[in-house]
């Protein structure tokens, strides 16, 4: 006998699941040594970053947060999975712990922010999304974390880290160029799209 | 799994013989502890006992080294940086609260197979099943992940290949766009196969 009561529409559907791994891959990917200098040879840019802003804004607020969480537990668990093939519990008591559990919040607002776009989020809302998401909320949680495990005061910690602030700016521009040609690609990478294809098609 | 290993050094140490759990705590009431620790002294002896526990494990020095090796050039200008702002003792002491939590954590990771660790974690975020995300899909989401990697990496030496064919090697959208519209295709048909086999059902 069939229940007459539609079954409650599942939170987390096969998609949804599919899309979360591959992300928290594909930042991996991005930080794996020589894989990728792009700009030519001259500059070693780890472009892991740029995954976490590219995950916030094709994945959403909270795909993404979770891309970055099962990321960070691989990591965690010693895989080597960070740029540099960096890995283990020591990147969560080091100088830059602060950094890496930034991307975390960093991904959800910057998906928070594409999500308010609707079907079709401007180059300028995506470059807002990424600064705000990607750079400002990372460095956020990132220069009191080493503040507190140097002993440096707030100020010192945070001149030192202006010297990434250039890079990270030039990754957020690139970020929101690429996550708006990946849109305008293929249509269901908008967070807003994608939320409607899945409760269209029931899955 | 596909050339990705962790740092574990098999042994057969009290530290080895520790389940997971008990080093996770051990080592984030030692973190806090360090960062509490203020004067020299006190530092040299929680040094000291890191340098004892290390002998314990028996892991070695190579291993020890590439433990602390990626903070070496940090180590180094934070000692520097407060040399020059503060004095001798505290330059010496937060270089070596630096370097001693991150040894810590490294013991943990050398002593601790990969496998019970993510065990560990997983049971850890096991609250997670209040938002819909239940066991079985946390530990498909972690060994999907482990998975893609290889794939994903595959994917990128292709878009390298088109794009020394088109001659655009030097645009980063060039590169960028094709390799994130290939993942999400990937991730989008890895969905329906896992759909298929009745995961939404």
């Amino acid at each position: 006998m069939t229940d007459e009561q539609s079954p409650p529409r599942r939170r987390f559907p096969a998609a949804d699941v599919a899309r979360v791994s591959v992300f928290a891959a594909l930042i991996a990917v991005l930080g794996m040594p020589g894989a990728l200098n792009i700009f030519g040879d001259a500059v070693p840019i780890t472009l892991q970053t740029l995954g976490v802003m590219l995950a916030g804004a094709i994945l959403g607020t909270w795909r993404s947060a979770l891309a970055i969480v099962v990321l960070l537990v691989l990591v965690a668990a010693g895989l080597p999975l960070l740029a540099g093939g960096r890995g283990g519990l020591g990147v969560f008591t080091g100088p830059s712990a602060g950094f890496l559990i930034g991307w975390l919040p960093g991904a959800a607002l910057t998906g928070w922010i594409v999500e308010r776009g609707g079907r079709t989020p401007s180059t300028v809302r995506l470059v807002a999304a990424c600064l705000a998401g990607g750079v400002g909320v990372v460095y956020l949680c990132g220069i009191p974390v080493q503040a507190l495990v140097t002993g440096l005061s707030l100020g010192k910690t945070a001149l030192l880290s202006a010297a990434f602030l250039p890079g990270d700016l030039a990754k957020a521009v690139l970020a929101s160029i690429v996550a708006r040609g990946t849109q305008r690609a293929y249509p269901d990478a908008v967070p807003a799209v994608h939320r409607e294809r899945l409760r269209a098609g029931g899955r | 799994m596909s050339g990705l290993t962790g740092a574990y050094v098999p042994g057969g140490s009290l530290l080895h013989r520790l389940p997971a759990g008990a080093k996770l705590a051990g080592l984030a009431v030692s973190c806090t502890a360090l960062l509490l620790l203020r004067s020299p002294a006190a530092l040299a002896g929680a040094a000291a006992a890191v340098v004892l526990l290390y002998a314990v494990s028996g892991v070695g020095l190579a291993a020890a080294w590439a433990q602390v090796r990626p903070v070496r050039w940090f180590a180094v200008a934070l000692f520097g940086v407060q040399l020059v702002f503060a004095d001798l003792p505290t330059a010496a002491s937060s270089t070596l609260r630096v370097v001693l939590a991150v040894a810590l954590a490294g013991l943990v990771t050398l002593t601790t197979r990969t496998s019970a660790l993510m065990a560990c974690l997983e049971r850890c975020l096991a609250p997670a099943r209040f938002a819909g995300l239940d066991p079985f899909r946390l530990s498909l989401l972690l060994s999907l992940t482990l998975r893609s990697v290889p794939v994903i990496a595959d994917l990128v030496t292709r878009v390298r290949e088109a794009q020394r064919a088109r001659g655009v090697e030097r645009s980063p959208r060039a590169f960028a766009v094709p390799l994130v519209v290939g993942a999400l295709r990937h991730a989008d048909a890895l969905g329906e196969a896992l759909a298929a086999r009745g995961l939404d059902d």
